[in-house]
């Protein structure tokens, strides 16, 4: 059909998948084929840096971490946006910049909201 | 850079959104003693909002690289949407210093989700379509979970929250589709492209299949409806007022939208989709409500049933079928609306309680409040002269105009059997025993002033249903002309 031509532009994404699908069998099946299996118990066993493992690993994290993390994930995404912003400024001009200082001014809202309500303390 | 830059269209979003960031700023300094203040300013800042609305040229115009459309369709549903939001606001101040959860949030992320919401009723570009979606549900996410203490509403926020991002999900695998296999995330270019197309491809219908599948689940019509009557149970009740009265809204002018402007060409494509989800959510939602002991549950399966009326409309695809759908949620958010309050009303010894039970003998304590519930009740299983039955008249009417005969006739049997639990409920209230009176001094004023407004408006529908009627057909023409 002559309306989907440009879907041949999606080739190499399909060819990128299959790559990655058959390099990712190959090497699961290859080790699981070819490599030698003869486990014992202390193969087994979870390896702690020569030592027996002290406890479970499924720890209940404190909240904060999480709180934390989230904050960081907002700021880090907002420097990602700046980042070819500040490249492309010649280009884009007054629009482009205004645009950015509204995102920045919505973020420090937000930032003002999170330092106020104390989700910065640690105690 | 932008040919169509023009800010004037977005006035009201703008408003909110600088009022919303502006309270966030006065409640985190002031804390909670502010709730107050801050509700009453929230609900000021909804009425500018709507004055603001009111005040621009509805004409039909795209703006800002055509992401946005604002017509008269557009204009009337977004001024519903405040009315809503108004009403729930209205209807949540009380109950919110009586549940103990009166911080300063919860009238901002009202704010929000109303920006959210406006921004998908307007969308003309599936991003738009998305930034609204995802900022409304966002904030009502949070609202479900809002009484942290709680285990139930806990639980009704982390179900919603799945649930949701499923469906966003799935609504952005669907969008993925149709860019992929049209090229364009443009309303108006993805409907010429449509329309220039002499076959259908196959991806395209499977987008179409999955967008409408993530809607379904906005609107919970059936069988995406599993997380309604858990989420409405759960959340407290005042947010479950606000869920049964705003989303579906925006979400059913977003639906219409779609399935008229650009997709108006694969209409016997979606045709089957929405016929499907209508006879389902029919049918769950009278047989599902009959065995239900809670209002707030009962209300739930009410919306699941509602939601499949309103669908009929569309099914109907015609301008007379998307007037009948305004005209039938603008009298479902005012109908709810009335409900919640009496729901939100009741209240023994300082604890809400929502089991039918709890109403017996209702007639006795409290002759106002059941006379009340009463006319909604009649109004809801659309026995006239109230307005359910001038909604489902209007519905009906379009879907035998288009030859839906079997759509009409099961959305009759199916208001008859719904109409068994909505007057169980007057049964209960006049005929029963009666139970311990609520408690006194509860009713908070603006609380009783959107109970009255909503009985004035189900019995005065009569005196003149052309109003309105003409104003919902008028305001649905609007999404047929063809787009600028």
């Amino acid at each position: 059909m002559a309306s989907q031509e440009f879907l041949i532009q999606y080739l190499p994404i399909l060819l990128f998948m299959a790559v990655a699908v058959g390099m990712s069998v190959v090497m699961v099946l290859g080790s699981l084929l070819f490599g030698k299996q003869n486990p014992d118990p202390e193969k087994l066993s979870a390896y702690e840096c020569g030592f027996d493992a002290f406890s479970d690993s499924r720890n209940k994290f404190d909240v904060r971490f999480y709180l934390v993390t989230l904050l960081f994930i907002i700021f880090d995404l907002e420097i990602a946006f700046l980042f070819p912003w500040a490249v492309a400024l010649g280009k884009i001009g007054m629009f482009g910049f205004f645009s950015m200082v509204i995102f920045l001014g919505i973020l420090t809202v937000g930032f003002i909201y999170e330092w106020k309500k104390g989700a910065l303390d640690w105690e | 850079m932008i040919s169509d830059f023009n800010l004037v269209p977005l006035l009201p979003e703008i408003f909110m959104a600088l009022t919303g960031m502006g309270l966030l700023i006065v409640g985190v300094s002031q804390g909670n003693r502010a709730t107050p203040v801050i509700c009453a300013a929230a609900g000021a800042a909804l009425s500018i909002a709507a004055l603001v609305l009111l005040s621009l040229g509805w004409d039909a115009q795209t703006v800002m690289n055509g992401m946005f459309r604002f017509d008269e369709f557009a204009g009337f549903m977004k001024l519903l949407v405040l009315i809503g939001l108004i009403a729930s606001l209205a209807l949540s101040s009380r109950y919110l210093t009586q549940e103990d959860m009166a911080r300063f949030e919860y009238p901002i992320l009202i704010i929000f989700a109303g920006i959210g919401m406006m921004m998908m009723i307007s969308a003309n570009n599936f991003l738009t379509l998305y930034m609204g979606l995802e900022l409304q549900s966002l904030s009502l996410y949070v609202l479900a979970a809002f009484q942290r203490y709680s285990v139930r509403s806990a639980e009704a926020g982390i179900k919603y929250f799945i649930l949701g991002a499923l469906s966003s999900g799935m609504l952005l695998f669907g969008i993925s589709l149709i860019y992929g296999f049209s090229g364009t995330l443009d309303f108006t270019v993805l409907g010429k492209t449509i329309i220039g197309l002499e076959q259908i491809p196959i991806g395209l219908t499977i987008g179409l299949v999955f967008l409408l599948a993530g809607i379904a689940f906005k609107i919970s019509a059936a069988p995406f409806h599993m997380w309604t009557p858990d989420v409405y149970h759960g959340a407290p009740t005042s947010v479950t007022a606000l869920f049964a009265i705003v989303p579906k809204v925006a979400a059913f002018a977003l639906l219409m939208r779609l399935l008229f402007q650009p997709f108006a060409d694969m209409q016997e494509d979606w045709f089957q989709i929405i016929y499907f989800l209508s006879v389902f959510s029919m049918v769950i939602g009278a047989f599902a409500a009959i065995a239900q002991e809670n209002l707030k549950r009962l209300m739930a399966y009410s919306s699941i049933g509602n939601m499949g009326y309103a669908l009929i409309g569309i099914a109907a695809g015609t301008a007379q079928g998307a007037g009948a759908v305004v005209l039938y949620l603008m009298i479902y958010i005012v109908m709810t609306a009335g409900v919640f309050a009496v729901i939100l009303h009741m209240r023994r010894q300082g604890l809400a309680v929502a089991k039918i039970d709890n109403l017996a003998g209702l007639s006795k304590t409290e002759p106002a409040l059941a006379y009340g519930m009463l006319i909604l009740m009649f109004s809801m299983s659309g026995i006239p002269p109230a307005a359910g039955f001038f909604g489902k008249l209007a519905i009906f009417n379009a879907a035998m105009n288009e030859g839906l005969y079997v759509l009409a006739v099961l959305g009759v049997v199916t208001s008859v059997v719904a109409a068994f639990y909505y007057l169980r409920i007057v049964k209960v209230m006049f005929f029963d025993e009666p139970a311990d009176s609520f408690d006194k001094n509860e009713g908070s004023f603006a609380r009783r002033v959107v109970l009255i407004v909503s009985v004035l408006f189900v019995i005065g529908f009569i005196i003149k249903p052309s109003i309105l009627y003409e104003c919902a057909m008028h305001a649905a023409s609007a999404l047929f002309t063809v787009a600028g």
